[in-house]
């Protein structure tokens, strides 16, 4: 028999489900079952660990025990799993992750470089906890800055707590929260309401998702947290039409939390009552603007407020103050009310603090979801952490902060990320999505790309975003084809800046940012697109009479 | 509309209480239920509401999740999301297209499959992907593409996306 008491968990993020993690689960269990092994080994559901390309993961808890890391869980590994924790049996070598550079197995989960240089705090109990399990949170200290908040703040403290900690919007725009929250508490009236931006709506991007399918605990006590101290007694949750995982958990958390007493008229007999529900988004990447996310809300076409725009804080849902933040930055305010907003401020630069999250993804070797101190160099994330460029290509880009954001190139990979210098490199931190781009990336497609999706999502309200993007569109479209023409490049700076400029919203006043960032880095491409109509990277069908074929990933060494 | 479907719409409607801020909602749900919006379930939900169907419209145009149109059996989805788009989800959706006979926004004229696109699935590590129905199938190459598609010729490719 078993001596050693084991935690067995089986990843269960959408990534890990598409590679057929839910049997793998079942698979387990009926092993222990069968072999009659429940008393020494417990197996539980997790959301996402962040490696999601080595999935379906299944991780020895390494708090408890060894901290072995199987990744690409067949359901014909689980009875050697399983045999490896009786008498003599030996951990499942061919599971374990190996160094994509030095091909050596690297059995724990501390020792691999994509978690080791990680610091976890928002992730914190993702790919640890059971998202459909309340009990689960409370062990790890859940609700207790609830409790804090509650019986030992006033909404004022709280305010002052939340402004001390630095911590700013990590929605993409990096408003300092504390200034959202003191808007709010001081806008009149006594019906007010807290909205969670779930919409994620940038391409490229998974960390809400992420963070909702696996702790989303952590988000609902931010806001209940945000409802005591601006004196709101509602809240909703905006989620992004293609994430149901995400809604299935937060109904049950919503369920379980109202059955423990944490949502509701009376939360823990303290007079305070708050309740949370879910509103589906229907996919409008516009909606996750503040003023069109409240008029979608209200049943309507969600196009954003024209201007003077009121802020949503003092004018938000029916015309109510209300508050907007993102998920993740509800899910830092449980850590920040029980540890304090200097603990949290020690983390990251002088003016972004805390941590980043980020999407990695594209060509880069170890894809996924990764937490880092503001201020992190992007060389250590793509490199350390990513593992760099796989199949011996060399790095060519960065792009940043979505269809909102720009491409940054090698020069500036020493650059520390926070949310200014990313602003300065003229990207953005947008939702966090972070791809990476390698010699065989074309600039001019990766710009025609993003004017594609942003003249398709424009809500059509304003000229020059309507039409803006869409001539934008077009003349990448025609370098792309090989019909560029010498003053195109000009043509384009010249509406970029017009677009900038004089869009309504923070859509249009983004958008051009892939051309422009492109342009300034890239420009030799855009040349030889129109000049000599070559595709330098062989990506443009028109230009090239060969298209690299993708079939050949497989041997690329980065799986 | 057919009796029983109406059944089943006035079903879900009782669950709202007519006001105007729940139309999302209900034509989510309605979706949900029928795979597109009937243009009956569209009156009948706009006398519901109390509003005009052309409202309704206008709302149900302006948000990519409503079709007007039936779905196929399989629904398949290619996300064209920047990771999926720089590891060649346009090349995936080139081949599909050859695969099942239709373009981007159509279904097959049996009614099998619906093929389209969305913005982004959210699973970005493992670029390109596609969903089937509610299934997502991860590191997409053009031979599973083919064997997805063609079962006859795949070549020992497992349905469960990772090959
Ligand atoms: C077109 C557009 C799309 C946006 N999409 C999102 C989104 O998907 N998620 C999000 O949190 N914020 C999004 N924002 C930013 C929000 O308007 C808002 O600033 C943010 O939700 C506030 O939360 P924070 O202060 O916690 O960052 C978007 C803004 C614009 C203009």
């Amino acid at each position: 028999m078993i001596k050693k008491q084991y935690s067995l968990t089986v990843c269960q993020g959408t990534g890990c489900i598409s590679g057929g993690a839910e049997d793998i689960f079942s698979s387990l269990e009926d092993e222990i079952d069968r072999l009659n092994l429940g008393e020494g080994i417990r197996i539980k559901r997790t959301g996402c660990h962040g490696f999601c390309q080595r999935g379906p993961l299944v991780v020895v808890d390494p708090e408890t025990s060894s901290g072995l890391f199987y990744s690409k869980v067949a359901p014909g590994d689980v009875s050697d799993i399983i045999q490896s924790f009786l008498p003599g049996g030996k951990p499942v070598e061919r599971l374990f992750y190996r160094d994509p550079a030095s091909s050596k197995p690297i059995p724990n989960y501390h020792d691999i470089p994509f978690y080791r240089k990680q610091e976890r705090i928002v992730l914190r109990n993702c790919g640890h906890i059971d998202p459909e399990d309340i009990d689960d949170y409370l062990a790890t200290g859940g609700y207790q800055a609830l409790r804090k908040a509650l019986f030992e703040m006033t909404p004022e403290q709280i305010i002052a707590e939340v402004k001390q900690s630095g911590l700013r919007g990590l929605g993409g725009a990096g408003f300092p929260a504390g200034r959202k929250w003191e808007a709010t508490f001081r806008a009149g009236g006594n019906e007010k309401y807290v909205i969670c931006n779930a919409d994620e709506g940038d391409p490229g991007a998974f960390q809400d998702r992420s963070v909702l399918e696996a702790d989303p605990h952590s988000v609902l006590e931010g806001m209940v947290i945000a409802g005591y101290a601006v004196g709101a007694r509602r809240g909703f949750i905006y989620v992004r039409a293609e994430y149901p995982l995400a809604v299935k958990r937060l109904r049950i958390a919503i369920t379980q939390a109202r059955d423990k007493g944490f949502l509701g008229r009376d939360i823990l007999g303290s007079g305070f009552g708050f309740d949370i529900e879910i509103f589906r988004g229907a996919g409008a990447f516009v909606c996750g603007e503040s003023t069109a996310l409240v008029l979608s809300i209200e049943g309507k076409r969600g196009m954003p407020k024209p201007l003077p725009r009121p802020r949503t804080a003092e004018v938000g849902l029916w015309g109510k103050p209300t508050l907007l933040n993102n998920v993740k930055t509800f899910a830092n305010i449980p850590l920040i009310i029980v540890r304090g907003s200097e603990w949290f401020a020690s983390r990251g630069t002088e003016t972004s603090k805390g941590t980043a999250i980020f999407s990695l993804t594209g060509k880069v070797a170890n894809c996924g979801l990764i937490e880092v101190p503001m201020g992190t160099r992007l060389r250590e994330i793509i490199f350390d952490i990513g593992g760099g460029v796989p199949g011996g290509k060399a790095f060519k880009a960065v792009q940043t902060g979505g269809p909102s954001g720009g491409c940054i190139p090698a020069s500036l990979l020493d650059m520390p990320v926070d949310f200014d210098s990313l602003t300065a490199a003229g990207s953005m931190m947008g939702s966090g999505g972070m791809v990476v781009m390698d010699e065989d990336t074309c600039m001019v497609d990766v710009a025609r790309y993003f004017l594609d999706f942003t003249q398709r999502e424009s809500c059509g309200q304003c000229i020059p975003c309507r039409v803006g993007t869409k001539q934008m569109f077009s003349v990448l479209d025609d370098i792309t084809t090989g019909q560029g023409r010498p003053e195109d490049i000009d043509l384009l700076l010249e509406l970029g800046e017009s677009v900038a400029g004089t869009s309504l919203c923070a859509l249009g006043q983004t958008a051009p940012n892939p051309v422009l960032t492109t342009i300034r880095y890239f420009r030799d491409e855009y040349e030889a697109h129109i000049h000599e109509k070559r595709c330098p990277a062989g990506v443009c069908q028109a230009l090239v009479s060969k298209t690299p074929s993708l079939s050949k990933r497989e041997g690329e060494g980065d799986k | 509309m057919e009796e029983l479907e109406e059944q089943l719409l006035r079903e879900v409607l009782s669950f709202y209480r007519g006001k105007k801020n729940e139309l999302i909602p209900i034509l989510l749900e309605v979706q949900g239920n029928f795979s597109y919006l009937p243009e009956d379930a569209i009156q009948l939900i706009a006398s519901f509401l109390n509003i005009a169907e052309g409202e309704i419209y206008s709302v149900a145009s302006f948000y990519a999740q409503f079709r007007l149109l039936p779905l196929g059996r399989q629904c398949v989805t290619v996300c064209r999301g920047t990771a999926c788009h720089i590891r060649g989800s346009h090349q995936i959706l080139q081949e599909i297209e050859k695969a099942v006979g239709v373009k981007e926004g159509e279904t097959s004229s049996d009614m099998e499959y619906t093929l389209e696109t969305v913005a982004c699935i959210g699973c970005c590590a493992l670029a390109p992907c596609l969903r089937i129905n509610n299934n997502v199938h991860g590191e997409m190459t053009l031979e599973k593409v083919r064997g997805l598609f063609n079962p006859e010729s795949s070549s020992g490719l497992s349905l469960d996306g990772r090959g």
